[in-house]
């Protein structure tokens, strides 16, 4: 399965770029610790502009998930397996990614899961296994 | 507040269907010379237009015509005018209309909205082509690598809802069976024959849990309204429908209670809902929103569908709503809100006539409510 790879700007390059290490890096405020995700030049919560992006440990839980059944992309083969998770760092602090190595029928919310990622390109892209 | 200072004078809608391959400049006029007649006036009385998307920076099925189309077309002499895609909800096109009217601006606007997304997807090759646009791609870059589309978000709202609240998807699916029972009475609505909570329960899934009659169906059509000030003297006030509340707040939550702090009425009041239902979790999210079920009961609330039907206590989207009657993004709702008040339902009228009715557009952050009446 090739998924498509996403298109690297200056805004969103190190995110993409973080999995090359094997490190799930999210743009982080360096005055209050607020983790923002898509990465924005400004922190919303203090307003502040100095945003870099910084290492989480790329543990979270299933906040939601649906099993896909519809050729989206003409690239990845259905069934697969879409989810929101919460990163245990921070509430609300949540990616849509898929959920691999794992039977689609066995995804459930609130399960533990990790990031590993897919080299697509220039791009690591996070996505998540029990 | 300046929603009183306006109101639906005339409404009007196209033929409205799968395929039709008509011009969609045709399909508008329809519409809007049928609202600006069903409000008594003529095309020399329209000072402004207003739309959602507009044709600038849109798709060729999304938006079928814009608003210089429109007035190039019809004639129009304009004081004021609008079309944009970044509103509060679809609707939010008529709360411009309702502003540039409550602030004097102009004095009768025609809103419109047009689709052909259905055709398009034909002409073009397929939905993806119809989507292919530069200023998608800064936020399609956080989906497409994952293979996500439109019903992901749907589903993923599903399941949440669903696992949050304990409602099954026997429970869910009398919106869609709703939808359908009340669509077999309109002879505008694209899905008419009979479906059944078993059709829905063996149905295919798109993206589990959600399944193909919990998606609406993209058509070609027009709906048209005329906003009107509420002193005009030209206007038929006992057949006008008054804004008694508009919410425009981002969220549905926000934008629902919005609208309640503008307004004397409660929930309670309410007769009639004709609520968003691009994917039949959204109604469900509307239902709990603007608090006519309590939060996280509206499985109960849907069991058999009885309290949502025609002579339920709270009829929903009598039309059919998007999902039978077709994806004519909000304006269809708030089209059949219309004809409910002033008892112009035809085989499909609620009885008594309602006298309060609230419709609702869009999701998430994209979100718009108006509560209406016929004081
Ligand atoms: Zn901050």
């Amino acid at each position: 399965m090739q998924r498509p790879a996403p298109p690297l700007t200056p805004r969103t390059e190190s995110f993409w770029r973080s999995g090359e290490d094997g490190t799930l890096r999210i743009a982080t405020c360096q005055a209050c610790g607020w983790r923002l995700h898509p990465p924005r030049p400004v922190c919303p919560n203090c307003h502040a502009r100095d945003i870099s992006f910084e290492p989480v440990s790329g543990q979270g839980v299933i906040h939601s998930f649906t099993i896909n059944r519809y050729q989206l992309s003409p690239s990845m083969q259905p069934p697969y397996v879409l989810a929101e998770v919460e990163m245990i760092e921070q509430k609300s602090l949540i990616l849509l990614t898929n959920i691999v190595n794992c039977a689609v029928e066995d995804v459930r919310i609130g399960m533990p899961v990790s990031v590993t990622f897919d080299h697509v390109e220039d791009a690591w892209i996070p996505v998540f296994q029990p | 507040m300046i929603e009183q200072q306006a109101v639906i004078s005339g409404t009007g809608i196209s033929n409205v269907g799968r395929r039709l391959h008509q011009d969609p400049w045709s399909l508008t006029a329809d519409a809007a010379l049928a609202a600006i007649a069903d409000a008594g006036l003529t095309p020399e009385h329209i000072d402004g237009l207003a739309t959602y998307p507009g044709a600038t920076g849109s798709t060729p099925g999304i938006t079928g015509a814009g608003v210089e189309d429109v007035r190039a077309m019809l004639g129009l002499k304009t004081r004021w005018h609008t079309g944009g895609s970044e509103l509060p909800g679809q609707l939010g096109s008529v709360i411009n209309a309702i502003l540039a009217v409550g602030s004097g601006l102009a004095e009768h606007v025609l809103c419109f909205r047009t689709v052909w997304e259905s055709s398009a997807q034909d002409q073009l090759g397929g939905r993806s082509a119809t989507l292919q646009s530069r200023a998608a791609r800064e936020m399609n870059q956080w989906y497409e690598p994952y293979g996500a589309g439109y019903s992901t978000y749907g589903a993923l709202s599903m399941q949440r809802y669903m696992h949050e609240s304990g409602a099954t998807r026997a429970q869910l699916g009398q919106i869609a069976v709703n939808a359908r029972a009340n669509a077999a009475l309109n002879p505008l609505a694209v899905y008419k024959s009979p479906l059944s909570i078993e059709d829905y329960l063996d149905s295919r899934m798109i993206s589990d849990p959600l399944c193909l009659y919990d998606c609406d169906v993209p058509v070609d059509g027009s709906v048209a309204f005329v906003i009107s000030r509420a002193d005009s003297k030209l206007i038929d006030r006992g057949r006008a429908i008054t804004f008694e509340a508009i919410g425009s707040a981002a969220g549905l939550n926000a934008c629902a209670a919005m609208m309640w702090s503008r307004t004397e009425l409660k929930p309670s009041d309410v007769k009639l809902a004709e609520l968003y239902d691009g994917f039949s979790i959204l109604a469900v999210l509307w239902l709990e929103a603007l608090g006519l079920v309590p939060k996280n009961k509206t499985g109960e609330f849907l069991q058999n569908g009885t309290r949502i039907s025609r002579t339920g206590q709270l009829p929903l989207n009598t039309g059919g709503g998007q999902l039978s009657g077709g994806r004519l993004h909000g304006y269809g709702q708030l089209h059949q809100a219309c004809l409910q008040l002033r008892g112009n339902g035809d085989t499909r009228q609620i009885s008594p006539r309602p006298e309060v009715a609230v419709v609702s557009s869009g999701t998430t952050n994209f979100s718009s409510c108006l509560l209406l009446s016929r004081h």
